[in-house]
């Protein structure tokens, strides 16, 4: 097994095999009430209080499409830079199953209301276009618990009817790593344009994922198999892991693959079959003829692409020419909206370079640390562009500047009342630094003699004693400056 | 004063307006005849003691602005009526109370109409003589042995039977026109997207259309005027403008050019049906309009085009009575056994037969050769319409290819019954409005209609046309009470 640049690359037996990876995510989409009734979305309700009678399917109730989620799916559309179609049609998904109330699923079939379109992720080996083939509305159904009742399966309409957008990449990812700055891509677009939280814990974000193998170099797509219902990143990542191998392990063996429909056990680490093609379901789509052709007009249209905010990677491109950041801070920067304009607010008033520093560092470990997002931040943007011109004009060292940083995130403390409070300012009086610097040479007679014979490391020696000494006070420029004469 | 229950709509509206009757007497009335025509099956439902105290509510505060004022209307049990059970005419309902009202519904109560019980009707609608109903058939007050015909059976019965003064049915293919040709009364079918579908138990989405059912005209005019309104909870309502139907309702028709297609004479249509339809077409000369011979080529391809795409639908539709949420539920070792033996006691034959038809032309290779091409026929009738309608403002034709057959006949023979639709499908298909008025009685005395079609969203015109040629018609419907001991 080797990896070269982003790609996943198999060998056995002195043959290379790639992986081909193609998405279904299915992203829920953020809105008040569901795509063909008035119910709330509200995530976490006590089961079955957001049931209409349409999400119920009682007779004679009809679905009226929700004009937000239409918007909302054209919005993400724009956002993958897709092809809007102005004219869509809403199928029914045929099958039986005890949380699917009218028997069949709202879907868009032939008819999407997206077409094609793009993602651009970013790998350490540089930028990837990766190909969207549609994405198209659709209901979600209710949910089974099997769990909570020894007899009985309970069901929760609560999700029945929410609206779901179904993003179809083309088979052009090639390796988990991918995958994940896919999803996450992906994730980030529609967080900056507000149309899927991009939970993947609450279930906002899971995806089927294809998987495919061919030796390297030929063209023809190998059979793939489905792997559905993947909820976490990492989990989709196990699972294209182990069922390459496997695919790869069938070839070798001489044996074919199945296109079939498989799950991904997390416990077990390891795909299984749920069901192969020839029991493959008869969807038996056709047109929903309770609801008329979706048609949008141009100035609909325009309308929705002057609501796009500022996306990520022209986002990017602005931190780069106007922060002069790299390419890699900028990615980071704005893979998150409020990451972004946590940033711009920090820089507004402080140094770029250290505000990049200072929160791609110190402030993510603390938030990883204590799992939490930017708009948690325990430090404010407000008080952390304080903290960093008090760095920038002397009054307190990087060092100190840490210490001050622990003691702000107590209740988002003013960094300049702390320096106030714990007598925290930098020592740059050259009088008083003289004193010190005069006691400890006075106190190091050896060290110096040794230095002054061309042991000139031991600078460093007298560096930290007079920081020691001045209690991590001392601004170091001037420190240096006079133990230079002094020496 | 004539008996009450033999009085029409607008004379029993006139006359509670000029206190000549109280809401509780009409009331009574058809009470009383409903009870006594038990016979007749006609309801599945009766719902009188509550409409006697909303008559005599009505009565101590009478609201004269109202269209139809304290009049009690019994409806087809396809009609969702809160807090009243509503069956569909299935074994898989039977024990169904809706919370909430159909749009249609909902607007006879607002302009003073009064439940007086839920009409029996062929299961789902499915059907042409209302045998296939759970509460058992209905029978014709022509005839004890005559089939109403269907699916709307029970309305047909107790319009024809005076049980009510107007009711409404529901037309996926005839249900409403050819029921009303078998007992000699008025059906009109509006243009789809007329009524709102709300609330009313589905067969075939979009085909499907709620239509009043009257002793004339005028009546008919009246009713279509209450239940037809834009509803936004219907995504298939159209939002067109709708005319005072029975204000303007007029006989001038001088002038009007009405179509006559020469593919409506089917091979062994009965002499008596070609007579009739002779008929017509001299009192339309009569009226002063004049008769033009128009070609509707497709129309040989309607039934099989309607008995592909209205299955279709209908198996999605009925999905949902599953024995999971509400309705009918059959016990079972797990969930898929449940499914098979709740529907399978649930749904009745001819029911079953649809479901698995339409399972079958949307089936993953045969989608293309039936469900796709029917939608293409479809068109192809539809186009037929339109280039006729360039010619005509209306077309005339006999509602049905015979007279009402006897209770049993058919019931053995599926296609048989199918082809009493023949008439009146290309109308659903087309999605267009028409009528069925009671024109003369063949040789048993029993009753045949004409059918009047007319052009999307024009039924005023259709109902002027109606309305002219009742009168030159004169029709005197047979009924002797023989149900009444």
């Amino acid at each position: 097994m080797s990896k070269e640049n982003t790609e996943y690359l198999i060998s056995r037996n002195k043959k290379i095999y790639e992986v081909i990876i193609g998405l279904e995510v299915h992203a829920q989409v953020i809105s008040n009430s569901k795509l063909f009734s008035s119910s709330s979305t509200k995530f976490g309700a006590e089961p079955n209080t957001q049931v209409s009678l349409v999400d119920a399917a009682f007779p004679g109730m009809l679905p009226v499409i929700n004009e937000f989620c239409i918007k909302q799916a054209i919005k993400t559309g724009l956002g993958l830079r897709a092809k809007i179609n102005k004219r869509s049609v809403f199928d029914r998904k045929n099958y039986f199953y005890a949380d699917l109330p009218q028997g069949y699923q709202i879907s868009q079939f032939n008819y999407p209301i997206v077409g094609e379109g793009s993602v651009i992720i970013d790998m350490p080996n540089g930028q990837k276009t990766v190909g969207i083939e549609r994405l198209h509305l659709e209901q979600d159904a209710g949910k089974s618990i099997h769990d909570m009742d020894p007899q009985n399966t309970l069901i929760d309409l609560n999700r029945s009817g929410v609206a779901l957008m179904e993003i179809v990449s083309k088979p052009d990812l090639r390796s988990p790593e991918e995958v994940s700055a896919y999803i996450k891509k992906l994730r980030s677009i529609m967080r900056y344009l507000g149309t899927c939280d991009g939970n993947m814990q609450e279930g906002s974000l899971r995806a089927d994922v294809n998987v495919s193998v061919r030796l390297k170099g030929t063209e023809k797509l190998g059979t793939r198999c489905e792997i559905k219902n993947v909820n976490s990143i990492k989990f989709m990542q196990m699972a294209i892991n182990y069922e390459a191998n496997r695919q790869v392990d069938l070839i070798e063996d001489g044996k074919t693959i199945n296109q079939e429909t498989r799950l991904f056990d997390t416990k077990k680490n390891e795909t299984r079959s749920m069901r192969n093609k020839e029991d493959a379901h008869d969807y038996r789509y056709f047109p929903d003829p309770d609801l008329l052709p979706l048609e949008v007009s141009d100035e609909f249209i325009n309308k929705l692409i002057a609501e796009i905010p500022e996306l990520p990677d022209d986002k990017k491109k602005r931190f780069i020419d106007k922060f002069k950041l790299s390419s890699y801070e900028a990615t980071i920067l704005v893979s998150d909206l409020e990451t972004s304009k946590y940033f711009e607010e920090v820089v507004e008033n402080s140094d770029v370079k250290l505000a990049t520093n200072w929160i791609t560092g110190d402030l993510f470990a603390v938030l990883n640390d204590k799992n939490l997002e930017i708009s948690q931040s325990p430090v404010s943007a407000k008080n952390l562009s304080k903290l960093i011109n008090l760095i920038k004009n002397g009054t307190i060292s990087g060092k100190i500047a840490k210490t001050i940083f622990e003691l702000m995130m107590d209740g988002d403390k003013d960094p300049s009342k702390i320096v106030e409070e714990k007598e925290l300012k930098q020592e740059s009086d050259p009088k008083e630094l003289e004193a010190i610097i005069n006691k400890v040479i006075q106190d190091n007679p050896d060290k110096v003699r040794d230095f002054k014979s061309g042991k000139t490391k031991l600078f460093g020696f007298f560096v930290g004693l007079v920081m020691k000494v001045s209690g991590g006070k001392a601004n170091p420029q001037l420190v240096n400056d006079i133990l230079k004469q002094k020496l | 004063m004539n008996s009450i229950t033999s009085q029409s709509l607008t004379t029993l509206v006139k006359n509670i307006k000029n206190k000549k009757l109280s809401s509780e007497e009409v009331t009574k009335a058809f009470i009383e005849r409903s009870e006594k025509s038990k016979d007749l099956n006609a309801y599945i439902t009766e719902d009188y003691s509550n409409a006697l105290s909303k008559a005599k509510k009505f009565d101590q505060n009478p609201n004269f602005d109202l269209k139809i004022p304290g009049i009690p209307i019994a409806v087809k049990d396809l009609f969702c009526t809160n807090n009243v059970k509503t069956t569909a005419g299935s074994k898989i309902l039977s024990n169904f109370i809706p919370t909430y009202e159909s749009t249609v519904t909902q607007n006879i109560w607002n302009e003073g109409g009064i439940l007086l019980g839920k009409l029996n009707c062929d299961e789902f609608a499915m059907g042409s003589s209302n045998e296939t109903s759970f509460f058992g058939n209905v029978k014709n007050p022509i005839d004890k042995d005559l089939v109403p015909g269907g699916s709307s059976g029970g309305s047909a019965a107790a319009i024809s039977g005076q049980l009510t003064p107007i009711t409404i049915g529901t037309d996926t293919g005839g249900s409403i026109r050819q029921p009303a040709s078998f007992t000699g009364t008025v059906g009109l079918k509006p243009t789809y997207g007329s009524c709102s579908r709300y609330g009313i138990v589905a067969f075939a989405s979009s085909l499907d259309q709620a239509g009043p059912m009257a002793q004339s005209v005028q009546d008919c005019a009246l009713l279509q005027e209450i239940i037809s309104t834009y509803d936004p909870k219907d995504s298939t309502s159209a939002d067109f403008k709708r005319n005072s139907l029975s204000k303007e309702l007029t006989r001038e028709i001088k002038g009007k050019k009405i179509g006559i297609p020469k593919e409506y004479r089917v091979d062994g249509m009965p002499g008596e049906i070609e007579k009739l339809w002779q008929k017509g077409i001299e009192y339309v000369k009569d009226c002063g309009a004049e008769i033009i011979d128009i070609s509707l080529p497709h129309t040989k391809y309607a039934l099989p085009t309607y008995y592909i795409i209205a299955p279709a639908e209908a198996s999605s539709n009925l999905a949902r009575y599953d024995g999971v949420k509400y309705g009918f539920r059959s016990k079972g070792e797990n969930l898929i056994d449940m499914y098979e033996k709740t529907r399978s006691e649930g749904f009745g034959d001819e029911v079953k037969r649809r479901i698995i038809i339409g399972t079958y032309v949307l089936s993953s290779g045969y989608y293309d050769a039936y469900y796709l091409k029917a939608q293409k026929v479809r068109k192809l009738i539809k186009n037929d319409f339109d280039e006729a309608y360039k010619k005509v403002d209306a077309i005339i034709t006999p509602s049905t290819p015979s007279s009402a057959f006897k209770i049993g006949e058919k019931t053995s023979d599926p296609v048989s019954m199918y082809l009493n639709d023949i008439f009146t499908v290309p109308v659903n298909l087309a999605g267009l409005p028409a009528i069925s008025i009671p024109a003369g009685h063949d040789t048993k005395g029993y009753p045949l209609g004409l059918q009047i079609i007319g052009k999307a969203f024009q039924e005023q015109e259709l109902l002027n046309i109606a309305y002219a040629l009742e009168e030159k018609i004169s029709f005197k419907n047979k009924i002797k009470d023989w149900w009444i001991k």
